[in-house]
């Protein structure tokens, strides 16, 4: 089997975003077609599986043709078709699975199954040439808040979890309870750029019996709590300090977390996936940390960071090398373990 | 002119390749396990046995809804991805009108019935003595609904007698029996679930006479908008009140 110039068309379907890319060797983007839907989610203040797993049964074939072109090749130069097949939504998850099944099956090419997580921490290989294993990675999405050690390209130790909600759920459900509205991360950012930080001290989203894990429920009530004796009391609540200080209580804890795990596993090189990576207050205060501990940080541009294929034909490229191909009886796995 | 049919539209997964006027392998199964896992496996299986290569296929018939949402999906998902691949047409037949065709050269009422939950069924109302007629096409409606519209349906077409298939039955029989004024039998269990044989065959009729969508433009017909946008019209109308 070659080991150059291997293109895989990879799908990606697993929540929201219907998409499609054409990756080469692992590194080359030649094409990342993204159609998102969340226009229509926001009005029901969060992704609805239902209408999620509709949309991308009547965008998907458009997606793949999309990323084919951009990518100026044809299903001939296609090596492999790799999907995302968990964790996520089911429904969701089956419409790409499905699909790539199919595709391999008819066009007889093999089918690489790809952890959606793995692909997020992948992502970070796009722009950074130079970065390979070891390296820490901390993943934080509306779904995922791990930190992982990648030992090598097909080996990784999860070594901290969120014991409740995912950070980026966190910042959902408090962007909303503020009237801040969905998505959460994006909005909580902005405004908190208008706030002061250390107006409000919320607990910190850390457990008592872990070094590493994460509980983000406490600070979660704290902010509810606040609110609400806010209104009890008719008291006026400055939302952009709200905001800020309690994005500072996740984000000082993600860090720290983070770079106690590298410097206690020795790794020098620090990552960042999912969508709650591009938090601007989260990349500062990371960068900041890093570079007082001597440690490089990547992290991959906006566009890597929430759902993309462009990351699932990365991760899927070294299953390619691996021989690790999927048959026809590959099922969409939503709690999928990394 | 080879075609091939799936059918995933409920309980039952059926993949099937015809040819004009015979039926070369049909592949069914009705238990407990995930389309997902099994309808490109069952596919693999015929495609091998019978030497056929998907390269000669005309057309894909895909059973198109109503059913169950993600059952529609995973049909639909394999469906447009062997349509891109293979660069091939789809048709897109509706669930219960294939259903129908279980019953052949008879002058009652067909009823095929699928357990829409929340107590309604999706059904429709067809004859078939030699060829299939669409007396009344796809809906989701109750059980009573479905009665008052088979009395009309009945009077109209002097029918006399109603057949009833489907995975309603076993949901709705005592009822049915207990309710319905009009003479009825239920279809027995070789003729009683979805086939992709069916599927396919329609299929055949339908491209024919020139009835058929790109692999691109396929989507289920649900007959059912999603939960959150049913709890959203009720409050929007709750608001306009």
């Amino acid at each position: 089997m070659k080991k150059n110039n291997i293109k895989i068309l990879a799908i990606e379907s697993s929540c929201d975003e219907t998409a499609a890319a054409v990756v080469e060797d692992g590194r080359k983007v030649l094409s990342n077609i993204i159609s998102s839907q969340i226009d229509l989610h926001t009005i029901y203040g969060g992704v609805v599986p239902e209408i999620a797993s509709r949309k991308h049964i009547e965008n998907i074939n458009f997606v793949i043709r999309d990323a084919l072109k951009e990518a100026n090749v044809t299903f001939d130069d296609i090596d492999a078709v790799a999907v995302t097949y968990g964790p996520g939504l089911v429904g969701a998850l089956l419409v790409g699975v499905g699909e790539a099944k199919a595709l391999a099956y008819g066009l007889k090419k093999p089918l690489i199954g790809v952890h959606h997580i793995k692909g997020h921490v992948f992502a970070n290989l796009i722009e950074h040439e130079n970065l390979m294993p070891p390296f820490v990675c901390l993943i934080v999405s509306g779904g995922h808040t791990e930190i992982a050690i990648v030992k090598d390209y097909n080996d990784f130790e999860i070594v901290a979890t969120t014991r409740d909600d995912a950070a980026g759920e966190a910042f959902d459900k408090v962007a909303r309870s503020v009237g801040l509205g969905y998505p959460g991360g994006p909005k909580i950012d902005k405004a908190a750029k208008l706030g002061n930080p250390f107006a409000i001290e919320f607990p910190k989203a850390r457990v008592n019996d872990s070094k590493y894990d994460f509980s983000f429920s406490g600070v979660k009530s704290a902010v509810l709590n606040y609110q609400n004796k806010a209104n009890m009391t008719g008291e006026k609540i400055n939302v952009n300090d709200l905001a800020a200080s309690f994005q500072r209580a996740v984000v000082e804890v993600l860090v720290e977390h983070t770079v106690t795990v590298a410097k206690d596993y020795n790794i020098k090189n620090v990552a960042m996936a999912g969508g709650v990576a591009s938090n601007t207050a989260l990349r500062s205060l990371m960068e900041e940390k890093c570079s007082e501990e001597g440690l490089k940080l990547h992290f991959p541009s906006p566009v890597y960071c929430t759902d993309n294929a462009a990351m699932i034909g990365v991760a899927a490229y070294y299953e390619y090398l691996n021989g690790n191909f999927k048959d026809l009886t590959l099922n969409a796995v939503p709690n999928l373990e990394l | 002119m080879k075609i091939l049919g799936i059918e995933s539209a409920a309980l039952v997964a059926s993949v099937a390749i015809i040819d004009e006027n015979v039926t070369i392998a049909e592949y069914t199964t009705n238990f407990k396990k995930t389309h997902s896992e099994t309808l490109l496996p069952m596919l693999d299986e015929i495609v091998k046995i019978t030497g056929i290569s998907l390269s000669e296929l005309s057309a894909i018939a895909v059973s198109g809804g109503p059913g169950s949402f993600t059952g529609l999906r995973i049909g639909a998902a394999s469906a447009k991805g062997l349509g891109l691949s293979l660069d091939l047409p789809l048709i897109h037949v509706p669930t219960l009108d294939a259903m129908a065709l279980n019953i052949y050269s008879s002058d009652a009422l067909i009823v095929p019935i699928m357990d829409a939950r929340r107590n309604q069924v999706y059904t429709g109302i067809y004859k078939n003595d030699t060829k299939l007629e669409v007396k009344v096409p796809s809906m989701a409606v109750s059980v009573d609904e479905l009665f008052e519209i088979l009395k009309e349906t009945d009077a109209k077409e002097k029918a006399g007698r109603a057949i009833f298939l489907g995975d309603g039955v076993p949901v709705f029989r005592e009822y049915i029996d207990k309710n319905l004024e009009i003479s009825h039998d239920f279809a027995p269990a070789n003729l009683n679930r979805q086939r992709a044989s069916n599927i396919a065959m329609l299929g055949m009729e339908m491209l024919k006479s020139g009835n058929i969508i790109s692999a691109d433009d396929m989507r289920p017909e649900y007959l059912r908008k999603s939960q959150a946008e049913r709890e959203r019209d009720v409050d929007k109308t709750d608001a306009d009140l």
